[in-house]
């Protein structure tokens, strides 16, 4: 196996992940929100260096709505979208999730107009976090590079069967060049292995019916079946992260800790924030504050009792939500993690951030900032759900 | 659907149907709340109702109705004769109702009949 290091936006390292999977089909609506991700596979499909049947359709609608019958009919499947062109297959991405269609969408998180704003937030796919896909976030393009290439293998497993996105922060990881470290072909190929389709539409000796009316006797049934999916998705997901760190030696989880030995107050966020935390975080720790970070990497299946093993002992957590949830109490984020605690009786305090909406930036002050006021939360919870870097 | 409804465990997921031709199995005529009613007096077997059908859900091949009382009366089945009503897949619609030349159907409500 050869690694190659390369400078690339996390874009071209999600095009170049593409490219190396050498889907069967790939649909995509050309225009914006199209992001990066297209223009570069779309150059490696012009080049002949895939055997992709790349379909450019009207819109993202037609667009997973071509992968769903792409998918159906036993061809490996992938798209790439972001904000409201996601907001515009709504209505198919749920329809390529309870069809059991293992398709890999890469999504570039932006926020969901309007205003119209095509920068970073999470908004998009948070939005659809119960539409039954398996959503893995990257903090940068080597790991929106990886999650790729392991997401095709979770969601062809048998037993799980279900489709998978994988997120990447717009613009700050999508378009910022940066030095990665990626697999040859070879290792990638023998990695994700051949597609063998689920009762393929394609295998006329074997007529089927996919996507038939299913009304009150026997829908509860389906949706019961899409849980049990997520369910198996934990052990697989597992076992495809330990199979792939074993290629890179790298460690993957559902859930990443950095520094958490000894910790009083961590932040938890997903996606690029994690790098800049890991600056503060270092600087800090030099001044004998016990900080850390839990950085979420898998979103859906969420998994509890990690977390709550991860922040045992914690004294005050913030968590950071790049998205918020009107007229809820706090962001997704801050729900799962707060509702995690709940059986436990020994917790930390927890509040919540929203932050960074429409691309706001996040510095090191604000992060500063959020560590400070732990300081006060670890005794004193205060308010539960703040706004960081908004203008009161 | 007729019989034991089955369990998430036993059934394809996706909501796929593993066997082709399986429509025959489904019967269209469980939401009928209207149930046509056939008078031998009236019927001429003319079979305007068998042509108008959307549900393709009358039958032939019923006898010659002997209260008639007309030439060649005949007790043999005969594909040219009203046979009855196919209430698997009868929708109770009324178009053979309305259409009948000979006001030989009437339309009952479902709750009137026992079975």
């Amino acid at each position: 196996m050869v690694k190659k290091r390369k400078a690339f936006t996390g874009a071209q390292c999600t095009a170049e992940a593409m490219r190396q999977i050498n889907p069967d089909v790939v649909a995509a609506y050309p225009i914006t929100p199209q992001t990066n991700i297209m223009h570069a596979f779309s150059q490696f499909v012009a080049d002949g260096d895939v055997d992709t049947e790349f379909i450019t359709v009207e819109s993202e609608h037609s667009a997973m709505s071509a992968c769903v019958g792409s998918s159906a009919a036993g061809a490996r499947t992938m798209t790439a979208t972001s904000a409201n062109g996601l907001a515009l297959m709504w209505e198919i991405v749920y329809i390529a999730a309870s069809t059991r269609l293992p398709i890999v969408m890469n999504i570039v998180n932006r926020a969901l107009s309007g205003p119209i704003n095509i920068h970073c937030d999470h908004s998009d796919s948070m939005g659809c976090r119960d539409s039954g896909w398996i959503q893995i976030y990257s903090e940068n393009g080597e790991e929106a590079y990886e999650n790729t290439i392991m997401a095709m293998r979770i969601a062809e497993h048998t037993d799980v069967l279900l489709p998978v996105m994988v997120c990447q922060d717009g613009f700050i990881t999508s378009h910022c060049v940066e030095t990665v470290e990626l697999l040859d072909d070879e290792t990638v190929k023998n990695f994700i292995g051949e597609y063998v389709g689920h009762y393929p539409l394609l295998d006329v000796d074997k007529p089927v019916t996919y996507g038939p009316l299913d009304l009150f006797d026997y829908y509860f049934e389906h949706k019961r079946q899409q849980v049990d999916a997520m369910q198996n998705s934990v052990k697989v997901i597992r076992e495809v992260f330990d199979e792939f760190g074993k290629i890179t030696g790298k460690h993957y989880d559902f859930f990443e800790g950095y520094r958490l030995e000894d910790a009083e107050k961590v932040i938890v966020c997903a996606n690029s924030s994690a790098g800049t935390i890991r600056v503060v975080i270092d600087e800090l720790r030099e001044q004998g504050q016990k900080v850390g970070l839990l950085k979420m990497r898998v979103f859906r299946p969420w998994l509890n009792d990690m977390v709550v093993e991860k922040l045992r002992g914690v004294k005050a957590v913030a968590v950071l939500d790049r998205s918020d949830s009107f007229g809820a109490f706090g962001g997704p984020l801050f729900s799962e993690i707060r509702s995690s605690f709940h059986e436990e009786t020994e917790k930390p305090n927890i509040i919540d951030y929203i932050y960074g909406l429409g691309g706001r930036e996040l510095d090191i002050a604000q992060i500063k900032k959020v560590f400070a006021e732990l300081e006060e939360v670890k005794t004193n919870v205060g308010e539960r759900v703040r706004y960081l870097g908004v203008r009161e | 659907m007729s019989g034991k409804l089955k369990n998430w465990k036993e059934i394809p997921i996706g909501g796929k149907i593993l066997e082709a031709g399986n429509s025959k199995e489904y019967k269209t005529g469980d939401w009928r709340t209207f149930r046509p009613l056939h008078n031998p007096e009236k019927c001429t077997n003319c079979m305007i109702c068998w042509m108008i059908c959307p549900d393709s859900a009358i039958k032939v091949g019923g006898v010659d109705c002997p209260a008639k009382g007309q030439k060649g009366v005949s007790d043999k089945p005969n594909l040219g004769n009203f046979g009855g009503f196919d209430l698997d897949y009868c929708k109770g619609c009324g178009v053979c109702a309305e259409e009948c030349p000979f006001k030989a159907i009437e339309m009952k409500e479902e709750k009137e009949f026992k079975d």
